[in-house]
């Protein structure tokens, strides 16, 4: 008890703790009593340490507001400030790929593997922000959503038919250059009666390879050649100028099961996909081009019939 | 009798102004929950005609001893309420958890999603079980300490059933989709209205019994106790204001908006945890830690400073809810440093409660309630010391937003506030029935290690969790971009949040061990036939050399 704070000695209202040694205070209440210890002086000294901290820190930082404005701080620092020069010096250390690939066009990153390969990496970056929602974060896709790691395309594989679509998108309103084609709903607007649309989807079953022909298909048979042909193609090869899937494989949109197939026949589908080029700046989309066109199913650049070397403006027909 | 027709006049026209708001209500949660409080207002109506002793009847049901020198019977039903809010709350709180690692159990339905469970869960084990909790013991301190039996009794009976009815207005709220939609502050504004006028009588109640008192000095557990109240009547009045959109409706906007909103908020909800867990719980903590372990408190002057200095500094530190957001960076800094003062203060409670023990540590042994406030003062004091920790900005960008903060607020809430309820709750009932001990104490040894067990899988799962989360969120890779997408990382935490589930399921059992323990403590059955724990067992009789001494 040779301590500075404990000024009562043996003068303590209370009695000595035979256990500790030391006197209580003299207070009782239903049996409890306490002990006149001092303060700990470890508690004491961290105590006053975070006191001096405290001010050390309000002295170094914005801490204390006036009428109009805070103090700043001894060390200029704000958050908006540091904000700005992270972003910045990150904005900087890409700004060579970005100047490089803005003044690429998307068939020619390809000429550039460093370059290509900067491209895809940023495209891997900005899908997982905006595209995993729909695509999936291994851009597998799923129901009404296209798995982008196979060969199996809509519009077209090849980088610039990709970046048109990503660019404009699929059915967006309020870009006149999306890509637009619209299912007839067979169904639902009586195009077909339901006994039609059975056929029809038994047609597809069969050349999908699900079903064994029947009377029902050799009837779909002829009611496919009359209404979908146009676009799926006479053997349901898939039209890529409109976006019509392929009917021949096992890879479905939607479903490849008669249930989901007589109601994508009634009542028809209609995807949309964002004009990415609204939302993202044109190095971002190139990006995205070139990653989607890396992760499998990419196809090469279509040869132009004239010369290999001039034909930038090609895209546009898409397949 | 002019009492009587008074009395049962005003309950009669509470139940007529709950029928014309249901008959009014503009949406069907509102309605139902006029419904209820015209079911609670029938009830009062008929005990108040029928001239009910509503005492005489629960000391029945309950099987209650004799009346004692204290105003007891209230406290035996706050510990029954405790015990079952309790229960209800781990259970919702499990579930939630198992809703996390396995979202199928969604079930696709609106009254059961995480959205709707998850306040229902926080609500019921903060303001129901620890509520109800602190209500029992303040009640059960107060007179003790006061030497004096409660003022107002009817009020403090009021005060019990008057908060029961908020938590099932609240829950049954979350249920239907009503919240005002912050945190922990959810219930709309006429059951916040409602928990304003118990509030009030619960504070004339504390402070009459304190005001009547026979003790000259007030003991300092009483301190604790009415700083809870009184700062949770302001924080719930400041950040609860909001007009309704109509008075027979559940909607109404905060008169708040932007980060003026947050900021108070968040000052509310952490002076919650600061008033209503932290400085509640130490008034319990100081009350039946002395009076387990038969020791004197530590230090009186050591009360005194940590008590001032706790509830100065606890009211500013707020803001570091806020930290990189709109707040302005001169209100961040001032959050950020009134935390770190805080942990010292904070601290002072442990070092009083653990060091009382000084004598009596042999206890540890032999006593399981004893060891029950032990730990839960040792999970106080990691928990305010990993809290100040985390308001420095540098550590907050990391912590912020993941896991880390669910594990921080669960090794306080399942350690510090659990563990010294679950003592108090063991310390009370054999005393409130009158029984010779508990029924098992070997249960409350099992209780003891399984929630223990069971805070250490929660919270470690959750530092794992939340330090994965923090790190895979800011990870860049060598070309500056951002290399995990959100569900990347929501998919990395199954593991812990499978792990985390599983320590809530421990914890949840040791809480159903305590429940059986207690109820046949009521019933008052046949103590359990167990081992008793003292000392290893010494056999003089054996302890003798195999050959006589002469043979040698």
């Amino acid at each position: 008890m040779a301590n500075n704070h404990d000024e009562g000695g043996a003068d303590h209202g209370g009695r000595l703790d035979e256990a500790t040694g030391v006197h209580t205070v003299g207070h009782e209440w239903d049996g409890i009593e306490e002990l006149d210890n001092p303060l700990p002086r470890w508690w004491l000294m961290l105590f006053y340490v975070c006191i001096l901290f405290a001010i050390g820190y309000v002295i170094a930082y914005p801490a204390l507001p006036g009428r109009h404005s805070a103090t700043p701080g001894m060390l200029g620092w704000t958050s908006r400030g540091t904000l700005a020069a992270e972003t910045t010096a990150a904005d900087q250390s890409r700004a060579a790929v970005r100047a490089a690939i803005a003044a690429t066009s998307v068939e020619d990153l390809a000429k550039d593997p460093k370059l290509l390969r900067a491209a895809i990496e940023g495209g891997r970056a900005a899908f997982k922000v905006n595209c995993v929602q729909c695509h999936g974060s291994g851009a597998a896709g799923g129901k009404g959503y296209p798995n982008l790691n196979d060969d199996d395309w809509l519009w077209g594989g090849d980088i610039a038919t990709i970046h048109q679509t990503l660019e404009h998108g699929i059915r967006y309103p309020g870009d006149d250059a999306t890509r637009m084609s619209q299912m007839p709903s067979f169904g639902r607007d009586g195009i077909l009666t339901p006994a039609q649309v059975q056929d029809v989807v038994s047609h597809v079953r069969v050349i999908s390879g699900q079903e064994k022909p029947s009377a029902s298909s050799n009837r779909g048979s002829a009611i496919f050649a009359q209404n979908c042909a146009v676009c799926h193609g006479a053997n349901g090869e898939g039209g890529r100028n409109v976006g019509a899937p392929k009917l021949t494989d096992a890879i479905w949109l939607y479903g490849g099961d008669r249930a989901t197939l007589t109601e994508t026949v009634t009542n028809a589908r209609y995807g949309v996909m964002p004009a990415w080029g609204q939302r993202l700046d044109p190095v971002t989309v190139k990006m995205l081009a070139a990653y989607v066109h890396s992760l499998g199913g990419g196809e090469a650049t279509p040869a132009a019939p004239a010369a290999e070397a001039a034909a930038p403006a090609a895209p546009a027909a898409g397949q | 009798m002019e009492m009587v027709v008074l009395r049962a006049g005003a309950w009669f026209a509470v139940l007529v102004l709950a029928v014309v708001a249901w008959a009014l209500a503009v949406d069907w949660g509102f309605g139902v929950h006029m419904l209820i409080c015209a079911v609670a207002a029938g009830l009062g109506l008929i005990a108040t005609l029928r001239g009910s002793d509503i005492d005489a009847i629960s000391r029945g049901i309950l099987r209650s001893p004799d009346q004692g020198k204290y105003d007891d019977e209230p406290i035996r039903w706050g510990v029954i309420a405790t015990v079952f809010w309790g229960m209800a709350g781990f259970l919702a709180g499990l579930y939630i958890a198992l809703e996390l690692a396995f979202p199928a159990l969604n079930l696709g339905l609106e009254f059961i999603n995480f959205g709707r469970l998850r306040p229902l869960h926080t609500s019921a084990v903060i303001f129901a079980f620890g509520g109800n909790a602190l209500i029992a013991t303040s009640y059960y301190v107060v007179q003790r300490t006061c030497r004096a039996r409660l003022a107002f009794p009817g009020l403090a009976r009021f005060v019990f059933w008057g908060y029961q009815l908020f938590i099932v207005l609240a829950a049954t709220g979350y249920l239907m989709g009503i919240t005002q939609g912050k945190e922990y502050a959810e219930p709309e504004w006429y059951v916040d209205l409602w928990l304003t006028i118990v509030w009030v009588a619960y504070l004339v109640v504390f402070v009459g019994t304190i005001l009547k008192r026979s003790e000259p000095h007030i003991y300092v557990a009483n301190w604790f106790y009415l700083s809870f109240i009184l700062t949770v009547a302001m924080l719930h009045l400041v950040n609860n204001a909001s007009i309704p959109i109509s008075f027979f409706g559940s909607k109404s906007i905060s008169v708040y908006a932007g980060v003026q909103s947050a900021l108070v908020q968040w000052w509310y909800g952490h002076n919650a945890v600061g008033f209503f867990l932290t400085a509640g719980f130490l008034g319990m903590m100081y009350y039946f830690v002395p009076k387990q372990a038969n020791r004197p408190v530590y230090s009186y002057r050591l009360s005194i400073i940590h008590f001032w200095a706790l509830i100065f500094l606890y009211i500013w530190a707020g803001p570091h809810h806020l930290h990189y957001t709109a707040l302005p960076d001169w209100a961040q800094t001032l959050g950020m440093v009134f935390s770190i003062m805080l942990w010292m203060p904070s601290w002072g409670g442990m070092i009083n409660g653990l060091m009382t023990l000084n004598g009596a540590w042999d206890k540890l042994r032999t006593d399981p309630i004893m060891r029950m406030f032990v730990m839960s003062l040792a999970f106080y004091g990691m928990s305010t010391f990993e809290g100040p920790m985390m308001s420095i900005k540098t550590v907050n960008s990391l912590s912020h937003y993941t896991d880390w903060t669910i594990g921080h607020v669960h090794s306080g809430a399942l350690g510090w506030n659990g563990m010294v309820t679950f003592g108090a709750l063991y310390y009370l009932t054999p005393r409130l029935w009158n029984r010779e001990r508990l029924y098992s104490l070997r249960m409350v040894g099992w209780h003891f290690w399984l929630a223990t067990l069971g805070i250490v899988f929660y919270a470690a799962s959750m530092w794992v969790a939340g330090v994965t989360q923090g790190l895979m969120w800011r990870e860049y890779g060598p070309d500056g971009y951002l290399v995990n997408s959100f569900v990347e990382t929501v998919k990395a935490l199954h593991p812990m949040y499978v792990a985390r589930a599983f320590g809530g399921l421990l914890y949840l059992s040791g809480a159903s061990i305590m429940t059986y323990n207690i109820t046949r403590t009521i019933l008052g059955h046949k103590l359990r036939d167990e081992a008793p724990l003292n000392e290893t067992a010494f056999d003089p009789a054996k302890d003798v050399p195999l050959k006589p001494a002469a043979a040698l």
